[in-house]
C-alpha cells in the first residue's frame, strides 16, 4: 500500500469493503461482519502507561477529547478483559518481560498499539543501554501512533485504524491475524 | 563560606578545599564518616539535609561528591572523595546519618560499582540483578549483545549483600534475606494503576496491614545521565521535559541556568519573565493532575475529569506559546526558544479568573467529604526530622512542617523581587501534602497575577554559540521543580559535551520513603500515602 | 390499571384447553417461556444499565459518553457483549477449575433468582407465595459465595484479598438489609411479596410509616450500595488497589457474567427498594384526589415499577461517581458500629409504631 493511500480515507474505507468482501460466502459473511461489528466497537484498552504518552491517554480520557464517545472508556486493569494494550512510552530493558507478560496474558483477541516514538523505535533515548529499540521485538504491534508524545487527536486516529483493520479479519476461514501471531511467537520463543 | 572553611581545617587538617560555587572539602575515604557526622550534628554547620550524592569517574580514579545543605543556616556544601581501586572501589556509607543515603549509595552502586561500607542494602537499584557492568563508568562496554532486551522473566533475589566493617578494620560481605520467611508477600506493580507509572512494590502483608515494603525502580530507567554524555550542551536540554512531564518548564529552567552560569550568560529580563510564568503555569497544571489522579486512586474518579479542564486551558495557552502540550523544549540557553504568542496575556488572564473559583469547588466536593477526611486525616504522617533526614522536598516536605521551598531559601531568576510566602502545614500526613499542593495552585495563581501585566519588552534569548563549549570545572544548581527540589550537576571538561551530568531528581527520595510511612498501615493507605507523595516514576529513575 | 394476569391465564388456558395438553406439559412449557422471557428481561436490562451507567457517569463527568455505536450510542453495550461472548476463555494453570468455571455462574444464578422475585407489574409476578422476602434474602445471599470461590480458586493473591474483603463486606451488610427488611415486614404484616404491593395501595410505605420508614430507606440504601460492590464501597474490586479485585482472572463471558450481575443486583436493590417503600407497581396514590389518582392509573403498572427502580438506581449511581472509596474497617465500622445498632432500634420504633397505631 502506498504511503500517499494512508492520506485518503475514501480509498482505505474502498479497500476495507473489497476485503471484506472477497471471498465470503452469504452466511459465513454476515456473521463475520456481526463479530466484527461487535469487536471494532468495543476495543476496551488495558490501563498501561510508563511515560509521558500515558498523560496523554489520560487526557484522551478526559472531557476534552472523550475516547468513551467511541466506547473505549472502560479501560480495564486486568489484561485477561481487555482488548488491546496501547503502549505509551518507553519499553527499557527491564520493562520488556513485563510487557511480553501482559500480552501473553491478554485474551485472543488481542491487539497492540505502539504509541509515541519511544514505543516505536525508543525515540529520544534509542542510543541508550537501557531501552528497548521498539517494541515490535517484543510484542506483534498492530498500530503505529507517531509522535512525542502523540496529540490526542493522534491517539483517537490511531484507535480507529485499529477498530478499521478489525473490520477485515475474518473470524470464520481467513483468520491471517491468528497465523501471524504463531510465526511471531515461533520467531520470539518464551523460553 | 571563609569561617566554615577555617572551622572544618581545624577540625580536619587533612582536608583540603575547592573554591567553586559551592565550597568542596576534599576528604580521605577512611574520615568521611567522621566529617559527615561532624558537619551534621555541630550546632553552627548542621548539615542536615543531604541533596544528593554524585558518583563520578575520573577515568584514574573514581569517587563520590555529596552535596549537603543546612536547613538553619541555608549554606550549602560538598564534600569530595575518591578512590584509585578501580577493580574493587570501596567507600564507607554515610545511609546511618541520612536515610536518604541508603537508596543515593545504592544507585551510586549501580552506576559505578562503588561498594558503599555498612550500606544495609546493596543492591542494584534501576538495573536487574544480572546486568554486565556499570554503564556510568566511562570504560562501559555498550554493546547490546552483553546486555540484550529479554522477554525472560528478570531473576529475582530474596536476599541482598551488605558489607561490614568488622571493630578490627576488616570488611566482610554478608547477606541477609529482605522478607521473613513467613511473611505474605503480595506483588504490586510494575503494570498497576496505583502505582502511577511502573514503580514495583513488594509488600509483606499481614492481613490487610502492611509489614513491609520492598521498592523496585528502573522499569522506565532510560539512562538520561549517561545519554547527555554523548551530546552537545543544547542537545541535552530536551531530556528534561521527558523527567518530570509536568515539571518540564521548571527543569528546563534549572538546566539552562546551569549552562548559563557556567558559560556566564546574562539572561534579558523578558526571557527571565517568561520563564517564571510558565514554571508556575505548569506548576498549576501539575498540581490540578495531582489531585484529579489522586481522588481517582482513592475512588473519587469524577474529580479528575474537573481538574484537567483547568490542566487543559493551561496546555492549550502552552500550545499556542510553545507549540507543544507536552514536550515543550521551549527554554533554550540563553533565554526561551520563541516569543509569546499574542493573546498569552489574555488567556492567562482568564485562567487567573477561573482558577480560585475551580478550587472552591474542588474542596466542595472533596476535601469536606467525609469519606474523604477519614482516608487522608491521619495517614502517613511524616515528622519533619524525616522528612529532613529522608530529604522529602517541596509540597510533600513542606506539609511535614519544613521550610524548603527553593524559590525562597535559594531565589533564582527573578523569584527574589516577587511577593510570596511558603506553604507550610505541620500535620506532616496525607491531608496535609494534599492541602498544600490546593494551595499552591492559589500560590502560583498569584504569583502569575503580580507579574503577568509587568512582562518587560526586549530580546527573549541572549546570544549563545550554536554550539556551546563550556570551560574546565564543575557547577551545581537547585531549582523548585513541581516535586520538589531539583538539582543538577555539572562537571565540565572544556569540551562542547558535558563530561557528566548528575540530575538529582525530587522523586527518588520519595520513593525510599515509602517504606518508612506505610509500614503499619492497610493496603489502601499505601494507594492514599502512594498519590499523596505525587511522585513521577521517569522522573525517579530518568 | 390493566391487570397482566387475563395474558397469563389466558395463556394457560390456551395451552391447557384449546391446545389440550397434559397439565404437567402446561407447566413445562409455561416455566420455559417464562425462563426465556426472564433472562432475555436479564439481558436487555443489564445491557441497559451498563449503557444508562456510561452515559449517566459521562453526564457528571461533563462528557458525552457512547454516542457513535447506533444511534445515541444506543447498540454500544451489544457490541460489547458481542465482543466478550466470543472473546477466549483463558484456563489457568494451578487452579481449581471445576470452582474456577463454577463461580460465575454461581453469581449470575443468584442475581437472576432475585430478579425473578421482583413485582413486575400488576398480576405480573413469576414467584410469589407467602414467604417471598424471606426466600429473596436467602436467594441474594448466594452471589457471596460465587465472588469467594472465584477469589480462590483464581490462585492468585489480589483475587484472594478481593474476594475476602467481598465476603466480610456482604455478610455484614445482608444484617442491615435484613432487618431492614423485617421492620418493614412489621409495618405491612406480610412477607408475601404481592401481599407488600398490595399493602400500598392506597399510600406508600415510605409515606405512611413516616419516620421509621424514612430510616429504613436510608439505611437500605447505604447497605444495598454496599451490598452490591459499588462505590464508594467497592472495595472487592477497588481498582486502584486490586487491580481488578475477584475477578481480576476471568476472562471472556466469564467475566461478562460478572459484568452483567453487578448491573442487575443493581436493579434488584432498585426493585426491592421500590417495592418495600415506593409501593412496588402501585402508582402514586393521594387520598382525596381522584382526578389525581385517576390520571396516575392510566400509566400502566410495568412503567411504574421500572421508573421507581431506575429512579432509584441513579441514586446509587449518583453515589459511585461522587463519593472516595472507604477504606475496609471503616467500611465494617460503619456497619457494626452505626447502621445495625440503628436499624435494630428502628425496628423497636417500627413494632412499637405498628403497635400503638402511630401511622397514616
Amino acid at each position: 500500500m502506498p504511503y500517499e493511500a494512508w492520506k485518503d480515507n475514501e480509498a482505505i474505507e474502498k479497500l476495507v469493503k473489497e476485503l471484506q468482501d472477497s471471498g465470503a460466502n452469504v452466511l459465513v459473511g454476515s456473521l463475520d461482519k456481526l463479530i466484527n461489528w461487535g469487536r471494532s466497537n468495543s476495543l476496551w484498552p488495558l490501563t498501561f502507561a510508563t511515560s509521558c504518552c500515558g498523560i496523554e491517554f489520560v487526557s484522551l480520557g478526559a472531557a476534552r477529547f472523550d475516547m468513551a464517545r467511541f466506547g473505549w472508556e472502560v479501560a480495564r486493569a486486568s489484561p485477561r478483559q481487555a482488548d488491546f494494550i496501547m503502549v505509551a512510552g518507553t519499553i527499557v530493558n527491564r520493562m520488556a518481560p513485563v510487557l511480553r507478560r501482559l500480552y501473553d496474558q491478554l485474551a485472543e483477541p488481542k491487539y497492540v498499539i505502539a504509541c509515541g516514538s519511544c514505543a516505536i523505535s525508543g525515540g529520544p533515548f534509542r542510543k541508550s543501554y537501557h531501552v528497548a529499540r521498539g517494541i515490535e521485538d517484543i510484542v506483534p504491534v498492530d498500530v503505529y501512533v507517531p509522535g512525542c508524545p502523540p496529540r490526542p487527536e493522534a491517539m483517537i486516529y490511531g484507535i480507529m485504524q485499529l477498530s478499521r483493520k478489525i473490520k477485515v479479519e475474518r473470524f470464520f476461514g481467513g483468520r491471517n491475524r491468528q497465523e501471524r501471531q504463531t510465526e511471531f511467537f515461533k520467531d520470539h520463543p518464551l523460553d | 563560606m571563609a569561617q566554615l572553611q577555617e572551622k572544618i581545617a581545624k577540625l580536619f587538617p587533612q582536608a583540603t578545599f575547592e573554591e567553586a560555587d559551592v565550597l568542596t572539602i576534599n576528604i580521605a575515604d577512611a574520615q568521611l564518616h567522621d566529617l559527615a557526622a561532624t558537619l551534621r550534628d555541630d550546632k553552627d554547620l548542621s548539615f542536615d539535609y543531604l541533596m544528593t550524592i554524585v558518583g563520578m569517574d575520573w577515568q584514574k580514579e573514581l569517587g563520590c561528591v555529596y552535596f549537603l545543605n543546612s536547613t538553619t543556616h541555608g549554606t550549602t556544601v560538598s564534600i569530595k572523595v575518591t578512590t584509585a581501586d578501580r577493580d574493587n572501589p570501596m567507600l564507607h556509607s554515610v545511609s546511618d546519618l541520612w536515610a536518604v543515603a541508603g537508596i543515593y549509595e545504592r544507585e551510586v552502586y549501580d552506576f559505578f560499582g562503588i561498594i558503599f561500607i555498612n550500606n544495609m542494602d546493596m543492591r542494584r537499584l534501576f538495573l536487574s540483578v544480572d546486568w554486565v557492568g556499570y554503564p556510568l563508568r566511562k570504560d562501559y562496554d555498550a554493546n547490546p549483545e552483553l546486555n540484550p532486551v529479554s522477554i525472560e522473566n528478570e531473576r529475582q533475589l530474596d536476599t541482598t549483600d551488605m558489607w561490614l566493617e568488622g571493630p578490627n578494620g576488616k570488611i566482610e560481605k554478608k547477606t541477609r534475606p529482605i522478607f521473613q520467611k513467613d511473611d505474605f508477600v503480595v506483588n504490586i506493580g510494575p503494570q498497576h494503576p496505583a502505582t502511577h507509572g511502573v514503580l514495583r512494590f513488594r509488600t509483606a502483608i499481614d492481613g490487610e496491614t502492611i509489614k513491609k515494603i520492598d521498592v523496585y525502580m528502573g522499569y522506565i530507567h532510560r539512562g538520561v545521565e549517561k545519554l547527555s554524555e554523548g551530546l552537545t550542551y543544547q542537545q541535552t536540554l530536551h531530556f528534561m521535559d521527558r523527567l518530570d512531564y509536568f515539571s518540564a518548564h521548571n527543569y528546563h529552567h534549572g538546566l539552562c541556568m546551569l549552562y548559563e552560569k557556567a558559560a556566564g550568560i546574562e539572561v534579558p529580563k523578558r526571557a527571565q519573565y517568561i520563564r517564571v510564568i510558565m514554571d508556575e503555569l505548569s506548576r498549576i497544571a501539575s498540581h490540578c493532575l495531582f489531585i484529579g489522579t489522586y481522588c481517582m486512586d482513592l475512588g473519587a474518579t469524577t474529580m479528575l475529569f474537573y481538574t484537567l479542564r483547568v490542566r487543559e486551558q493551561i496546555l492549550d495557552i502552552m500550545d499556542k506559546t510553545c507549540g507543544a502540550r507536552m514536550t515543550f523544549n521551549y527554554d533554550v540557553i540563553g533565554g526561551v526558544m520563541a516569543d509569546l504568542d499574542p493573546d498569552f496575556v489574555k488567556d492567562v488572564k482568564e485562567l487567573l479568573a477561573v482558577v480560585p473559583k475551580n478550587i472552591k469547588e474542588y474542596n466542595k466536593i472533596f476535601t469536606g467529604n467525609v469519606i474523604a477526611k477519614g482516608r487522608m486525616n491521619g495517614i502517613g504522617v511524616l515528622s519533619r526530622e524525616d522528612a529532613i533526614s529522608y530529604a522529602i522536598t517541596g509540597p510533600s516536605g513542606r506539609a511535614s512542617g519544613w521550610a524548603c521551598d527553593v524559590r525562597k531559601t535559594d531565589p533564582y531568576s527573578i523569584y527574589p523581587e516577587l511577593n510570596f510566602e511558603q506553604v507550610i502545614m505541620t500535620e506532616g500526613d496525607s491531608m496535609a501534602r494534599f492541602k498544600c499542593r490546593v494551595a499552591e495552585i492559589q500560590q502560583s495563581a498569584d504569583i502569575i497575577a503580580q507579574i503577568i501585566d509587568k512582562i518587560p519588552e526586549g530580546e527573549i534569548c541572549a546570544k549563545v554559540p550554536k554550539v556551546l563549549k563550556l570551560p574546565v570545572g564543575h557547577w551545581y544548581q537547585v531549582v523548585e521543580g513541581c516535586r520538589g527540589v531539583f538539582a543538577l550537576y555539572l562537571e565540565s571538561d572544556g569540551t562542547t559535551k558535558p563530561y557528566r551530568l548528575k540530575i538529582a531528581p525530587p522523586c527518588l527520595p520519595l520513593a525510599g520513603v515509602v517504606d518508612h510511612i506505610t509500614e503499619g498501615q492497610k493496603i489502601a493507605d499505601l494507594i492514599t500515602i502512594g498519590g499523596s507523595l505525587d511522585y513521577i516514576v521517569p522522573d525517579m529513575d530518568r | 390499571m390493566f391487570d397482566f394476569s387475563i395474558i397469563t391465564n389466558w395463556i394457560h388456558d390456551f395451552l391447557g384447553s384449546t391446545l389440550g395438553m397434559a397439565p404437567w406439559l402446561v407447566t413445562t412449557v409455561e416455566c420455559v417461556l417464562i425462563g426465556v422471557g426472564l433472562l432475555l428481561a436479564y439481558a436487555l436490562l443489564a445491557l441497559f444499565y451498563i449503557y444508562f451507567e456510561r452515559k449517566v457517569c459521562a453526564a457528571f463527568q461533563c462528557r458525552l459518553g457512547p454516542n457513535r455505536v447506533g444511534p445515541m450510542g444506543l447498540l454500544q453495550s451489544f457490541a460489547d457483549m458481542f465482543k466478550i461472548l466470543i472473546k477466549e476463555l483463558i484456563t489457568l494453570k494451578h487452579t481449581d477449575k471445576f470452582l474456577f468455571a463454577l463461580a460465575p455462574y454461581l453469581v449470575i444464578v443468584a442475581s437472576v433468582l432475585a430478579f425473578a422475585c421482583l413485582p413486575w407489574g400488576n398480576g405480573l409476578q413469576i414467584i410469589n407465595f407467602n414467604i417471598g422476602i424471606f426466600f429473596l434474602i436467602a436467594v441474594s445471599s448466594i452471589g457471596v459465595l460465587g465472588i469467594l470461590l472465584a477469589g480462590w480458586s483464581s490462585n492468585n493473591k489480589f483475587t484472594l484479598i478481593g474476594a475476602m474483603r467481598s465476603g466480610a463486606q456482604m455478610v455484614s451488610y445482608e444484617l442491615s438489609i435484613g432487618l431492614v427488611m423485617i421492620t418493614m415486614v412489621v409495618f405491612s404484616g406480610t412477607m408475601s411479596i404481592s401481599g407488600i404491593v398490595e399493602a400500598q395501595r392506597d399510600t406508600w410505605f415510605i409515606f405512611s410509616a413516616h419516620l421509621p420508614a424514612w430510616i429504613a430507606f436510608i439505611i437500605y440504601l447505604i447497605a444495598g450500595t454496599a451490598e452490591t460492590n459499588r462505590g464508594p464501597f467497592d472495595l472487592p474490586e477497588a481498582e486502584s488497589e486490586l487491580t481488578a479485585g475477584y475477578h481480576t482472572e476471568y476472562s471472556g463471558i466469564h467475566f461478562g457474567f460478572y459484568y452483567l450481575a453487578e448491573y442487575l443486583n443493581l436493579f434488584i436493590v432498585g426493585g426491592v427498594a421500590s417495592l418495600m417503600f415506593l409501593g412496588g407497581w402501585m402508582p402514586l396514590h393521594i387520598n382525596g384526589w381522584e382526578g389525581f389518582n385517576h390520571v396516575m392509573d392510566y400509566i400502566p403498572s410495568v412503567v411504574w415499577f421500572l421508573g421507581k427502580s431506575i429512579f432509584i438506581t441513579f441514586i446509587i449511581i449518583w453515589f459511585k461517581w461522587t463519593f472516595p472509596r472507604l477504606r475496609i474497617d471503616q467500611l465494617l465500622t460503619l456497619e457494626w458500629k452505626y447502621l445495625l445498632p440503628i436499624s435494630m432500634v428502628n425496628l423497636v420504633f417500627m413494632t412499637l409504631c405498628v403497635v400503638n397505631g402511630w401511622h397514616f
